[in-house]
């Protein structure tokens, strides 16, 4: 056990000051009672510590603990650093699961000063205002908040606004330090005043209107308000003048809702609303095309939407997966290698692609960028289903007696199930739909191949296509499956 | 800012003011981009109060109050008389990005009324959230109404650029919605939830950006004769379907320029803080509908007790319950006994014994658990039997009307 002593620390949040203070302290085996935690040049009781003649070890703290200390040592309270002192010592000394005896009476402390700091660091972000102060010679726009923090938190509530707003410049001004950003670094000064931030700002009048129209006054509950929004805050809150007004005419205002008769209503035109539901579906394929070719691709990186292509009433309707390199370029469906592929195929079938529908379940490339290479990345599911809605309606207007699904994503396009190619080639009804099903393999299949394996699976697709052909040529039964 | 775009503004605020949602919560952590604008910090931060107590997130306002359909309920309904107004997109743009350049917003919170059609609708609340997005590099929250009867494909553009999408159920039952909004159709709002949130789901696992703080609703309560039983089931279908992330119960409040089918009286706030109460014992304390509908009085929540000390007023014979011993899901129906007090004592308790002392420093609602908890000094004395227990701990009827 060593004399009293005296710890001074610089005013503020002085974290690094006590770390190394409580280390001494505690290697020392002074008792927390003994100490007196200055701040500044305040004057203490005890007489200041001699420099201390090497730094002490450091304490190894469990977790909980040491997490503790950076937000309690923000706290105002001048204690903070003799609890924490307190803390660390019976850590230290064998309790080392203390931190997380919550209804320990000093944890319990520590544990609401904590709190207090993080919801006055939560309030900072949430109630500082900017006022616009100008632009920079560059032209970058500057701006300027006052604001007065309960605790010394400055330091750590900036970087967020950092994170937030790094396109123009902006300072924040407190009474205790300043926090500056110019749009590459996060710098500290000295305390602010109220009158370096500009008295208005354009938009003041405008949010304040917003603050009194959102407010409902049949809901009025003004201790609620209070509760998370203290009084403290409201003066350097624009919006808040509009309060004593809103509170007065509430009472009013809900009475006369109450008590008024409805009126008649001016205009009431029934039925429109209904059929401009009814006018907004696509009418024909070259409406719904018009949609796909406007929307966004699901994910970011194809030139175009690609259509599908061909005559409508075409007797077969061919799906692929979805466009590919070539495809993406040109805005054509089956137009690359794969594309030749079929058209060979279907060539040697005895099928006129002119006179057949070509499409993708898919309608834009994804690919993964592989130095000036576009490598084709597979669509998944959840892109497929995001598509469906396209390909179910194209199909609607074309109206095939079959439909020919070339790969598993077009079956799952189609049929809303993952089925193995090996599983399912072959004549399918594709989950009951209008029109006939056949499936087989995507054409890049094949290209994917070794050589010797591809000549006798090239001859089974196109033998597929025949059989298919075949299909599409029988006549419609009479009644349509229900 | 110009006078005519404040007017706008003010019609338009109030014009949206009905709807509960305010919550910036969920969308992950982001930052902005050099010369972006806007983060998310993951939990959603209030940045005002209005002298309702509701807290101010959001920019939240509706694109035009211009409406083709006729929802008796609301204020905005096409035979209505209220002022109308319309923005343009660029005019929304230009608030949200101004307002949040000041720090007064956490995002944008938009919908509208009906114009033209549902789908030129969704459009254009669509071309604002992609403006914000690509002009600005807005990373700030993105809160969309999605329109039911607009189509498909447009529901699926609006994920790629709001971080939380909403449509509100608005009434429980067809019946209601039938009588109250004829235009409205139940199916269709049902398919559109189902369709969001499988989408949702999907772009989850295959790790894309697609709404990423999920999909929430909104019911209307006090406007028809649904019974909270009623509500509280159609939630927990909701959560568990669609896979919901908040249920919104909006009170319902008088507007001006009522309909005349519907109660012209103080909205019931305290039946609708009773329903919030149950809807969280369903999320957080793994209370099943079957155990918060056996809380109720004929289908209805106690307005005097809390749904959990109700339950637990019915189910004396479990308690009282060791603090020091009992598993974490029993002490979770202790009355007064929040998740984050429990999670404390569980984890106090592994290195001290506690007393009824170190509990009171662990919740704020001791006064409700001392007749259903033991602790090491302290046992109630057949506190659980008397009969006048739920008269001693009844709230008196709370303030929630008019000062």
């Amino acid at each position: 056990m060593s004399a009293a002593r005296t710890i001074r620390l610089r005013p503020g949040a002085d974290l690094e000051g006590f770390r190394e203070a409580v280390r001494r302290l505690v290697h020392d085996g002074v008792a927390p009672e003994a100490v007196a935690w200055v701040e500044g040049d305040a004057p203490s009781l005890f007489p200041d510590e001699p420099p201390p003649g090497g730094a002490a070890p450091a304490l190894a703290l469990p977790r909980a603990v040491a997490a503790l200390v950076p937000p309690v040592v923000m706290h105002r309270d001048p204690e903070r650093y003799g609890l924490l002192h307190r803390l660390v010592g019976r850590v230290a000394g064998g309790e080392r699961h203390l931190a997380e005896v919550a209804s320990d009476p000093l944890v319990h402390r520590l544990a609401l000063m904590r709190k207090a700091v993080g919801r006055d660091l939560h309030k900072m972000h949430a109630f500082l205002r900017f006022r616009r102060a100008g632009a920079t010679t560059s032209g970058r726009e500057r701006f300027a908040a006052w604001f007065e923090p309960e605790h010394h938190i400055l330091a750590e509530a900036a970087p967020f606004f950092a994170a937030r707003f790094p396109s123009f410049d902006w300072s924040i001004l407190t009474p205790d330090g300043s926090a500056h950003w110019d749009g590459a670094r996060l710098r500290f000064g000295p305390p602010g005043r109220r009158e370096d931030v500009p008295e208005h700002d354009a938009f003041e009048a405008g949010w304040t209107g917003y603050y009194a129209s959102t407010f409902n006054p049949a809901r009025t509950n003004l201790a609620a308000m209070r509760a998370e929004m203290p009084k403290k805050y409201w003066h350097n809150l624009p919006e808040t003048a509009a309060i004593p007004g809103l509170v007065r005419e509430a009472g009013m205002r809900v009475g006369r809702m109450i008590e008024r008769a409805p009126e008649a209503p001016v205009k009431r035109v029934p039925a429109r609303a209904l059929a401009a539901m009814v006018a907004q579906e696509p009418a024909s394929l070259d409406a719904l095309n018009a949609i796909i070719r406007a929307s966004e691709p699901l994910v970011p990186g194809a030139t175009q939407a690609v259509l599908g292509e061909g005559p409508l009433g075409a007797r077969i309707a061919f799906v692929g997966e979805q466009p590919g390199d070539q495809e993406d370029l040109q805005g054509r469906p089956f137009v690359g290698p794969a594309g030749r592929l079929l058209s060979a195929a279907l060539r040697e079938a005895g099928i006129d692609r002119e006179q057949s529908y070509l499409t993708n379940a898919v309608k834009h490339f994804k690919f993964e960028a592989r130095g000036k290479r576009r490598i084709h990345q597979k669509p998944t599911a959840g892109e497929v289903a995001h598509y469906r809605w396209w390909l179910d309606r194209e199909l609607a207007f074309v109206a095939p007696r079959l439909v020919v699904a070339l790969g598993a994503t077009a079956v799952l396009a189609l049929t809303r199930r993952q089925v193995p190619i090996t599983r399912a080639r072959g004549p399918s009804d594709l989950g009951g739909k209008p029109y006939r099903g056949f499936v087989t393999v995507h054409p890049s299949y094949l290209l994917r191949l070794p050589d010797e394996a591809r000549g006798d699976a090239y001859a089974g697709f196109v033998d597929d296509l025949r059989r298919a052909a075949a299909l599409a040529a029988e006549p419609v039964p009479s009644a349509a499956p229900v | 800012m110009d006078d005519a775009l404040t007017k706008k503004l003010t019609i338009l605020a109030d014009a949206a003011k009905y709807d509960a949602s305010c919550a910036s919560s969920g969308a992950p952590k982001r930052k902005a981009e050099a010369g972006g604008l806007g983060s998310t910090t993951g939990a959603g931060i209030c940045h005002a109060y209005t002298p309702d107590g509701r807290c101010v997130s959001l920019l939240k306002i509706l694109l035009t109050n211009y409406c083709l359909f006729d929802c008796a309920y609301c204020v905005n309904r096409r035979s209505s008389n209220v002022r109308r107004a319309k923005f343009s997109v660029d005019e929304v743009v230009t608030l949200t990005v101004e307002f949040y350049k000041r720090n007064y917003i956490e995002g944008l919170f938009l919908s509208s009324g009906i114009i033209r059609s549902p789908d030129h609708t969704m459009e254009q609340l669509i071309r604002v959230a992609k403006a914000l997005r690509q002009r600005h590099g807005f990373r700030g929250y993105i809160h969309l109404k999605t329109i039911p009867e607009a189509s498909p494909w447009l529901i699926e553009q609006a994920g790629l650029y709001a971080d939380r999408l909403s449509i509100n159920l608005e009434l429980p039952t067809e019946a209601s919605l039938e009588r109250l909004a004829p235009e409205k159709d139940g199916a269709a709002i049902q398919t559109a939830m189902g369709q969001m949130g499988e989408r949702i789901l999907q772009a989850k696992e295959e790790r894309r950006r697609f709404a990423p703080a999920g999909q929430s609703t909104q019911v209307i309560v006090g406007a028809d004769a649904s019974t909270d039983e009623s509500l509280i089931r159609t939630s927990a279908r909701l959560y568990d379907h669609y896979g919901l992330k908040r249920i919104y119960y909006s009170a319902f409040s008088p507007i001006p320029d009522a309909a005349s089918i519907l109660p012209s009286k103080s909205p019931p706030l305290q039946r609708e803080h009773r329903l919030y109460q149950a809807d969280w014992l369903m999320r957080y304390y793994a209370f099943s509908p079957d155990d918060v509908a056996g809380a109720t009085e004929s289908g209805m929540l106690a307005l005097d007790v809390d749904p959990k000390l109700a339950w637990a007023l019915r189910n004396r014979d479990r308690f009282p319950v060791d603090v020091n011993r009992a598993d974490r899901e029993m002490l979770l129906r202790v009355p007064g006994l929040g998740v984050r007090a429990v999670d404390k004592i569980v984890a106090a308790r592994r290195h001290a014994t506690l007393r009824l002392d170190d509990v009171a420093r662990l919740t704020s609602g001791l006064k409700r658990a001392r007749p259903f908890l033991v602790a090491a000094d302290y046992a109630p004395t057949r506190l659980t039997d008397r009969l006048d227990l739920r008269a001693r701990l009844a709230e008196p009827p709370r303030q929630l009307s008019l000062f």
